[in-house]
């Protein structure tokens, strides 16, 4: 049993072109210093772009709803286990080595 | 004749049941990035500067487009246009092509600059030393998918010609172009983490 649904190329044709705008604007940024705010509106903007990329060109949006329960858990998991490293990371006195 | 065994939806939950080991083998990656970018900011910046923005940039628009040019290839299979999904996945592994040997100019210039693990430069370079220790696992490590997955859409290719995936059969190739969208989305962070930094 195949659940055949079509993405017409018209859409594919938009993310593509909103992936190329969010490029732009990734690069533009990094030429202005904001301090630790530029890696902020970096990893904002690529999230936004990989949210593109999964909906759209991979299909998400329109696959099981199973599935895209599994895909954001995997998601939580990377974050938990980048966020509770810097709980550790983040509050060590400076070790200078 | 006997009609194998398909099972569509279990395909495609095995396919990314592997993209989810992928993404964690990448995110322990990206972990250690964050966790040296917070001890040497100073020098992970001035890696970044060392960085042409302009490859950088020109191989994410190449990846995206050819993640685009994979999607339409899915979406003309689907339609029966089996010419122009073959067109689209041959544009495909041709930007795969192209990213590729950008990487190649790019590495070339930094060893030639002596800058590649185990250099006499790197030896006492520390914060730098790691930074660019990092920028060649991680894109190489990347780089190694490329090459997978321009083999994985060639297979594909083959496939179709030979009639065996169709427009009523296509689970094969939307496995594959999961493999390549991964590919994607990782260079999506690699590209601003590494030459946006500075």
């Amino acid at each position: 049993m195949t659940h055949k649904h079509i993405i017409p190329f018209g859409l594919l044709a938009k993310i593509w072109l909103a992936l190329m705008v969010l490029t732009g604007v990734t690069v533009g940024v990094a030429s202005f210093d904001f301090g630790f705010l530029n890696v902020l509106v970096a990893m904002s903007v690529a999230s936004a772009k990989a949210l593109l990329v999964v909906l759209f060109f991979m299909h998400l949006k329109y696959e099981n709803r199973v599935l895209g329960a599994f895909v954001i858990l995997v998601f939580v998991i990377l974050a938990i286990f980048i966020g509770f490293t810097f709980f550790d990371v983040a509050w060590r006195p400076e070790a200078g080595a | 004749m006997h009609e194998p065994h398909k099972d569509y939806l279990g395909d495609k939950f095995g396919m990314w049941l592997f993209l989810f080991t992928e993404i964690l083998l990448f995110g322990g990656l990206f972990l250690l990035y964050a966790i040296y970018l917070h001890r040497y900011p100073a020098e992970f910046h001035q890696g970044g500067l060392e960085l042409s923005r302009i490859f950088g940039a020109a191989n994410t628009v190449v990846l995206i487009t050819s993640s685009f040019t994979v999607a339409l290839a899915i979406s003309a299979l689907q339609q029966g246009r089996r010419g122009l999904c073959q067109g689209l996945l041959a544009a495909t592994i041709a930007l795969a092509g192209v990213f590729m040997v950008n990487k190649y100019f790019e590495w070339s210039a930094k060893i030639a600059h002596g800058i590649y693990p185990g250099s006499s430069e790197m030896a006492q370079a520390g914060g730098t030393n790691i930074f660019f220790g990092l920028y060649y696992v991680m894109t190489g490590a990347h780089g190694l998918h490329v090459v997978i997955g321009a083999a994985i859409l060639g297979f594909c290719m083959l496939r179709i010609g030979q009639g065996r995936v169709t427009a009523e059969d296509f689970g094969l190739l939307e496995n594959g172009g999961l493999y390549w969208h991964l590919v994607d989305l990782v260079w999506i962070f690699l590209f601003p983490l590494f030459y946006l930094i500075s």
